[in-house]
């Protein structure tokens, strides 16, 4: 091994009850090299970074990190060795503050004067502003991830591994984020990178190595192929493109008008004077970061938060103080964020969570009593039409995985033929095949003549499907322009650009 | 008729027991853990501590027997949340009822003893009494200013996070845990050997439900919780005062006072609490949740 390469894995597996997550992987991470990890969800590529980072143990293999074996027993030992890593959901304790969360990422803190001194420096260093008082609560999504860069950096990382960053991120502060990460590289650091954003990857890495079923199937320079033969490579085989044809906008369906609500909890946001409309065959896009009202836009539109009279109606009936089973009724329907726990009841069967939403349009309930029957029936035909893999109608809910619970969840309400359909985050830690299916689900659906809502942080899924977009941002809904022709960085702009983040100082 | 700094010395006394036992609390459920067991740990250390006092004719062992014995009874309560991952809240409660019983069961035998005497510290004020005022800012430093501490909130708050930057996170609550068992304990025991100088069946009389509330009334701070504890003793104090002076209110309604009194406050304070947590503020985020990682 030459003396560039920081970080060799070989022959790495790990098995847990029933799956082979890890099946002899094997890759080298160069000195100042920003290497991609790419796979689908369920490829492996957490369960390998948990193992370089201490949190889990292989089964056989070895690992190298600067010509030492790499045998962490704990995280703490890996970040001794040199490792540090960000998560895809943040590691980060809300309650505490900045300096409190770097200092408990490391290893002997210095105290904490001197810390808080420390964090300014490096933080403006990088052109990261932090302000080391302040609660993680109070910050976005990319000041977060700038607290646990910012961890990271204060150790001095050899390897540093960044588990899919910038999915909650502005266009613009992924470009910031991507601009520390070569300041990074220029000074020797090594970075292993996972997303499954195949543009970015093109743009910004040096090398990828592409997972699926746990084994490594092919490495890259991800510069020399388009973004689609990656995508091939992770799925292992085409992936159909998407057929936008056949649609036509026809008369207007549902009408917003000057929604305003406050708050529904402290972490909540207010939604300010939200006005839409959508029409017949038409798809809507809602873009946004995580958390600037997306929730609440959908609790309005599904019933769950009533809104003031006029303010929302439906083929011309006023639905603004109507119950979500009575918007049901009237064809408005809507599939939420969290599968587990608001979409589907994570320990009810299948069968049973159709009955929470298909009970009225699909007649499972007669004279108040359950027809189990025709709900089995129900289940299993969305199921078959949505390519569902389970055991059968009667498995729990919480015994599917994420992209499979996704395609029932929007079958379901697909399959009750709504007038209008509204779905927040429709492929959120879904795999790309499963994506694509839910995906040219809704535009068939918009083909046979309803209006779909789609609120999503994923800008490329809103590119793809919709006619036309809006940006949500601290609650409010900016006009709707045509997606046509429409770029990445106009909709940043839309977005609220970087949120405060100053342009990186190199 | 009432002197004030006779009043505010019976006050110390009376917030004693609630003061180290809600201390001990506090840092359980900073650690994420919600122990409803703190009735059933006092008791158990009103009896053990007084069983070991009158064995031993020295109050002082008396007291390290209580932290002692409350620390082994909420090992329980550990091995039950921490290792068999049962409810927390169930498993609390069936603590208590244990502790109760079993303190009743054992205590047959000392019924009507008289505990020994105890000798007074500085300026006439019971050491353990001491001890309960020193713990309060040696709890708040620990809590706020020390690296355990630190990783103590940290588990306490996101555990799964705690455990992804590699901290213990049962072995700090097993530690919390038992921190809590002992501080209930001493605090029993101050009731049986310090103020009642006898043990009663049921003496502990609620108060380690009055410990769990004034935790959430302090808003999980040190100081919040003496507070709470000079609150419940000073309305105690008063009523009795009020009672001996022969006031015409009916005797229930002044001893329902303290816990009334708790209790109105609690509420006042739990309403604004709802839209603190971005002041940082609040329950622990993890409270109550139990923890299992996937090696």
């Amino acid at each position: 091994m030459d003396s560039a390469t920081v970080f060799r894995a070989d022959g790495i597996g790990k098995s847990y009850p029933g799956v082979r997550a890890n099946d002899d992987v094997s890759f080298e991470v160069a000195r100042g090299e920003i290497h991609a990890l790419l796979g689908e969800n369920g490829a492996g590529k957490s369960t390998l970074v948990k193992m370089i980072y201490g949190l889990v143990r292989p089964d056989d293999g070895r690992m190298t990190l600067l010509d030492r074996p790499h045998e962490p027993s704990d995280p703490r030992a890996a970040r001794a060795a040199g490792v540090a890593m960000v998560f895809q959901h943040f590691s980060l304790f809300d309650a505490l503050s900045v300096a409190e969360n770097i200092a408990l990422g490391m290893e002997n803190p210095p105290p904490r004067r001197e810390l808080a001194d420390r964090i300014t420096k490096v933080s403006h260093e990088f052109g990261l502003p932090l302000n080391p008082a302040r609660r993680v609560v109070t910050l976005s999504a990319g000041e977060r991830q700038r607290v646990e860069i910012i961890r990271c950096l204060l150790q001095n990382p050899r390897l540093l591994i960044m588990d899919e960053p910038t999915s909650v991120l502005t266009p613009q502060e992924a470009e910031l984020l991507f601009a520390t990460l070569r300041k990074l590289a220029a000074q020797g650091t090594a970075i292993l990178y996972i997303s499954h954003k195949l543009e970015e990857i093109r743009a910004h890495c040096d090398c990828a190595t592409i997972l699926r079923h746990g084994r490594v199937v092919d490495s890259c320079n991800p510069r020399d192929h388009s973004a689609s033969q990656l995508a091939a490579m992770m799925v292992g085989g085409e992936m159909r493109p998407i057929d936008r044809s056949g649609r036509h906008a026809g008369e207007t369906l549902l009408d917003l008008r000057d929604l305003s609500l406050p708050a529904p909890t402290a972490e909540g946001v207010a939604l300010k004077s939200v006005s839409l409309s959508i029409r017949a065959g038409e798809i809507l896009g809602i873009g946004g970061v995580a958390g600037n009202g997306q929730e609440e836009l959908l609790a309005a539109l599904s019933g769950e938060m009533p809104s003031a009279p006029g303010t929302l109606t439906v083929e011309g009936a006023d639905l603004s103080q109507a119950s979500p089973a009575a918007r049901r009724r009237a064809g408005l329907l809507a599939a939420p964020e969290d599968r587990l726990g608001h979409a589907a009841v994570p320990d009810f069967s299948l069968t049973e969570n159709t009955l929470l939403t298909a009970g009225d349009r699909k007649s499972l309930v007669r004279r108040g009593l359950i027809d189990h029957n025709a709900a089995r029936d129900f289940a299993q035909a969305v199921i078959a039409a949505f390519d569902v893999r389970t055991p059968g109608p009667g498995t729990a809910a919480k015994a599917l995985s994420g992209g499979n619970l996704q395609k029932f969840v929007i079958g379901r309400e697909v399959m009750q033929d709504p007038r209008v359909l509204v779905v927040n985050q429709p492929t959120w830690g879904v795999d790309a095949g499963a994506a694509a299916a839910v995906r040219q689900s809704l535009l068939d659906l918009a083909r046979s003549g309803a209006g779909v809502i789609v609120i999503s942080q994923d800008l490329d899924e809103i590119l793809e499907l919709s006619d036309r977009f809006c940006a949500l941002n601290e609650g409010r809904l900016s006009d709707p322009v045509p997606t046509e022709g429409l770029t990445l960085e106009r909709i940043g702009l839309m977005l609220g650009g970087a949120h405060g983040m100053e342009e990186a100082r190199i | 008729m009432i002197d004030p700094l006779s009043v505010f010395l019976l006050l110390l006394s009376a917030s004693t027991p609630i003061l180290f036992a809600a201390l001990g609390e506090l840092v359980v459920e900073r650690a994420g853990v919600l122990n409803l067991g703190v009735e059933g740990m006092m008791i158990t250390g009103a009896l053990s501590g007084f069983a070991v006092a009158h064995a031993t004719g020295n109050p002082f062992a008396g007291f390290l027997g209580a932290a002692v014995a409350g620390a082994a009874i909420s090992l329980l309560f550990a091995a039950l949340t921490q290792a068999f991952l049962a409810n927390q809240v169930a498993s609390g409660l069936s603590l208590t009822l244990f502790g109760l019983g079993m303190a009743a069961m054992f205590g047959k035998p000392l019924e009507g003893v008289k505990a020994p005497p105890m000798p007074a510290g500085p300026f006439g004020i019971n050491w353990i009494v001491w001890l309960g005022l020193l713990a309060v800012p040696a709890i708040w430093w620990f809590l706020t200013r020390s690296r355990p501490g630190l990783v103590l909130r940290g588990v306490g708050e996101n555990h799964d996070a705690a455990h992804a930057l590699g901290y213990d996170v049962r072995l700090t609550r097993l530690a919390a845990i038992a921190f809590g068992g002992a501080m209930a304990g001493i605090g029993g025991a101050f009731i049986s050997i310090a103020t009642v100088l006898q043990w009663t069946e049921g003496m502990t009389a609620g108060a380690g439900w009055i410990a769990l509330a004034i935790v959430v009334f302090s808003n999980w701070t040190a100081v919040g919780v003496l507070a709470g504890a000079w609150l419940f003793g000073g309305v105690t104090v008063l009523q009795l005062r009020l009672q001996a002076a022969g006031v015409n209110v009916p005797v229930q309604l002044l001893s329902m006072a303290p816990y009334l009194a708790t209790i109105i406050v609690l509420v006042l304070i739990s309403g604004r609490q709802k839209y603190s947590r971005r002041a940082g503020a609040a329950a622990p985020g993890s409270l109550g949740r139990n923890f299992h990682a996937l090696r």
